[in-house]
């Protein structure tokens, strides 16, 4: 039996160990802001937080995450949230949207912990999250713009 | 991928159906609401036409006959509702319409589709005149209650007013009586000058769901008792299943059910990790007696025999063999070879069957071709077309791994629903490596080209030959294996282009801008050599070769205005340009490029002219070549499907088939050329010129043309 915070919530899963936490927050939690996109940690668009890290939760057997604390693109909140979601918003960032709760957790998980990035920062946050739409010119500028929101 | 390759290729595979071309307003009653998962709108929505609902909440609902895979046609479309409807831009929303070949038709194609960067180009005056006639209902349902001349009411941002008698009101208090009323026949449409949504960057409809995990894609369409499948395929194009053992894979916690199906051995599980670990669980025995076993360099060895053979004529203008015999010529020639290229779009490819209790079914997924999805899915679930019902979802991406005439994904994924008796709700999802090794690849192309230059610096002749699969699966020409070179823009007196169709067992595919992504390649690093060779400046000497008032001329000043082109570059850096028209769309783009310190192309800066005729919505067209930027130099510094020895599909997965990441991506210029002209599209014109732009910045840097793709594997290897 694992035991773990969901958005808050305490959740508890019994079944096969070897599950990614990823299929348990989909198929069991019916959370499905979090996507799968490559089941190999090359495309972070299964990113969630993780006791306050980012983390490619498709790769993460839930049997390794027992009474941690697990964030979702459903439950993020805070300052750097807001202003990551209102800076994507301002520049119509996503084109599909598939890959966009992975790059909105692994940019909130930059902010958080440099609110003022610079580009190579940036890169390095963030060369984890795919987007086969290329939307990378647009996520590069949402963020320093959100960056710049939280100064004022 | 041109109208007439899909009207005519479409008979093929929809015999009987009638081509529906104009831009007749389908009846009102025809309108069924939408059975998918809602995308907007509210409750009580009333029809104005197939296309406008209009809520007593004052929403409009727009029904998107084309897919959204963020491509913005949910935006584009509402767009052009809006401008004529008079409604303020907050109040509208769009749904995906409902299946059905004739009323949601691509006016392009004769059936309902997306592609060849059409949505706006085909619907830009239907969906205006669904706006005006919805218009012309509220006004007349308004006039009839407040008893007065329809001619004295005036409708602006979703207000309805009639000045004389002080009278208002917003769209949702005539929503019933103006769905009541008789449509004009002809509604009358704005004059261009007067548009007040058209040409403004409206925020997109679909963004707000997507930035905070609530847009319902496809994979997330849970419904209660839902089973999910995968199927295990081949290693090898053209493999079936000899034997399997199933034994340890019906051990896994979860798995419900394993089946052979044509495709492979399907794998069902009440959760999709336990389908996923039983599918590896499975021990299958290959019968490779009909599967391609050549390995890519094979391949290519054999592609390029053809060039010594008599091809089919694309273009035959002047008298090329002369030409070549002239004296005092210069010449140049060059070899391009082409990898495969899968699509990789984010979303691998899914669908989610639903029976109702009536014996029908619901079938959710990205559809960019519903209307062959029903048709396939009925025949295979035994049912009739008029009890499957499509209902397409948000996808994605596709970039054309969607499009496909036939459907084969559905016919696997309805095979894998069938062949389980169907009773309860089935979730079909291809992983990441079912995408990456299915197939419907861009073909691989091997291009040859030989130019003539006289004794004055003149280019007096070209020759190109192009081998690879027919798209379209032609025995005699196919346009989509030349266009960009058959139609080449540059004024050349003797031009010859013809083609190779080569068979494979592995299935091609249109990919984002078709036969564009090799032939502008091709023939905008060869121009740019030939122009070397004479010390011609690539933009003037383009210039030269173009009618000065053309819209080729017209994006290429520009992307030269743009980037100062001529202006003095840092030091190790060097600029190249490439012009390319797609789909009636016009881009040209300057690339910056240097060495990078791991000895691969670093492109700093891509400045990017477009003019695609009257611009619907500039932030989506700029959003579109940002991303078609990225998608094509992710393709040319690093992509490739590659078999190994003995036909083996080489890459599975993000960690070898690269793309493009953050840290690669250059910044990017837009502008976009005023123009007055029809709209056309820009889901694929973005694509073609970034790479042969980098290839010819990168020919400056290193004195060593491109002469295989991808750029980085080269080095590599």
């Amino acid at each position: 039996m694992v035991t773990f915070t969901l958005n808050g919530k305490e959740r508890t899963f019994d079944g096969d160990p070897d599950t990614p936490l990823l299929w348990v927050i989909r198929d069991l939690e019916k959370l499905t802001g979090t996507k799968y996109g490559c089941g190999v940690a090359q495309c972070g668009a299964c990113t969630v937080h993780l006791d306050g890290m980012p983390r490619r939760s498709c790769i993460t057997p839930i049997a390794m995450i027992d009474g941690s604390d697990v964030v979702t693109i459903e439950g993020i909140s805070g300052k750097e949230a807001e202003a990551v979601q209102t800076a994507w918003a301002g520049l119509d960032v996503p084109q599909c949207g598939y890959c966009q709760s992975g790059q909105i957790m692994s940019a909130v998980a930059l902010l958080q912990m440099l609110p003022k990035p610079t580009d190579d920062e940036i890169d390095g946050a963030m060369t984890g999250n795919l987007c086969r739409c290329a939307t990378y010119h647009r996520i590069r500028a949402a963020i320093h713009n959100a960056a710049n929101s939280m100064e004022g | 991928m041109t109208v007439h390759d899909i009207t005519t290729t479409r008979r093929t595979f929809l015999a009987g159906a009638g081509l529906v071309i104009g831009v007749a307003i389908a009846p009102k009653f025809l309108s069924a609401a939408p059975t998918g998962v809602p995308a907007g709108g509210a409750a009580d929505l009333k029809p104005m036409n197939a296309f406008v609902k209009i809520g007593t909440d004052d929403t409009v609902t727009v029904l998107s006959k084309h897919i959204e895979f963020g491509q913005g046609p949910f935006t584009g479309l509402a767009t052009l509702v809006a401008e004529e409807l008079d409604a303020d831009w907050s109040q509208m929303r769009a749904v995906h319409s409902p299946t059905d070949n004739k009323i949601y038709a691509n006016l392009a194609f004769g059936l309902q589709g997306t592609g060849g960067s059409s949505s706006i180009a085909n619907a830009y005056e239907q969906m205006r005149k669904a706006g005006a006639t919805a218009r012309a209902m509220l006004v007349a349902a308004a006039a009839q209650e407040w008893s007065v001349p329809a001619a004295e009411i005036t409708v602006e941002k979703g207000r309805i007013k009639h000045t004389g008698s002080g009278k208002e009101s917003g769209f949702g208090a005539f929503a019933d009586k103006a769905a009541r009323q008789t449509a004009p026949a002809e509604p009358k449409l704005k004059d261009p000058k007067d548009f007040v949504l058209i040409g403004t960057d409206l925020p997109k409809l679909d963004t707000r769901e997507k930035i905070n995990g609530a847009a319902i894609f496809t994979l997330d369409i849970m419904p209660d008792g839902l089973l999910t499948a995968v199927v295990a395929h081949p290693k090898h194009f053209g493999a079936v299943v000899n034997s399997f053992d199933d034994t340890d894979a019906r051990k896994v916690m979860g798995v419900v059910d394993i089946r052979q199906i044509p495709q492979g051995i399907a794998v069902y599980g009440e959760n999709t990790f336990a389908a996923l670990k039983a599918r590896d669980a499975l021990r299958i025995e290959w019968d490779l007696s009909k599967a391609e076993t050549r390995s890519s360099a094979e391949l290519a060895a054999e592609y390029i025999r053809h060039f010594e053979k008599p091809g089919l004529e694309a273009t035959n203008n002047g008298d090329v063999a002369q030409a070549f015999q002239q004296p005092g010529l210069q010449t140049v020639e060059a070899q391009i070879i082409f990898p495969f290229l899968a699509h990789a779009p984010m979303e691998p490819l899914d669908a989610v069957f639903i029976k109702a209790a009536d014996g029908s079914v619901d079938i959710y997924n990205g559809a960019q071709f519903p209307g062959f999805d029903q048709q396939v899915a009925a025949k295979i679930l035994s049912l009739d077309e008029t009890k499957v019902r499509v209902n397409t979802q948000l996808a994605g991406g596709s970039f054309g791994r969607k499009a496909q005439f036939g459907s084969p994904y559905m016919q696997e994924a309805a095979s894998v629903y069938a062949a389980i008796g169907g009773d309860r709700p089935l979730k079909h999802m291809w992983t990441r490596e079912d995408d990456i090794q299915g197939g419907f690849y861009r073909p691989m192309y091997a291009h040859k080209m030989r130019g003539a230059i006289d004794a004055k610096g003149q280019i007096t002749a070209w020759e190109q030959i192009i081998v690879g699969q027919s798209i379209m699966a032609k025995a005699d020409l196919d346009s989509t294996s030349v266009e960009g070179a058959s139609n080449l823009p540059y004024r050349i007196p003797n031009l010859k282009v013809t083609s190779h169709n080569v068979t494979l067992p592995i299935p091609p595919l249109w990919w984002r801008s078709v036969g564009h992504t090799h032939t502008g390649f091709a023939v905008e690093t060869f121009v740019d050599e030939l122009l070397a060779r004479v010390g011609r400046d690539p933009v003037e000497g383009r210039l030269a070769l173009l009618d000065a008032t053309s819209r080729h001329a017209g994006v290429l000043r520009k992307a030269a205005e743009m980037s100062d082109w001529g202006a003095t570059l840092t030091e190790g850096r060097a600029r190249g340009v490439a012009m390319v028209e797609s789909f009636g769309s016009f881009v040209a783009q300057v690339a910056e490029v240097s060495v990078g310190p791991d000895g691969a192309p670093r492109v700093h800066k891509v400045w990017c002219a477009v003019d695609c005729g009257v611009a619907v919505n500039p932030n989506i067209i700029k959003a579109q070549m940002e991303g078609g930027i990225g998608y094509g130099l992710g393709a040319v510094l690093f992509d490739a499907v590659t078999l190994g020895k003995g036909g083996q599909i080489m890459q599975s997965n993000f960690h070898d088939y690269r793309s493009i990441r953050i840290n690669e991506m250059p910044d990017v210029s837009v502008e976009i050329i005023r123009s007055a002209e029809k709209p056309t599209g820009v889901g694929e014109p973005g694509v073609p010129p970034i790479g042969p732009a980098v290839a010819n910045a990168w020919r400056k840097l290193t004195d060593a043309p491109v002469r295989q793709l991808p750029i980085v594997s080269i080095m590599s290897s």
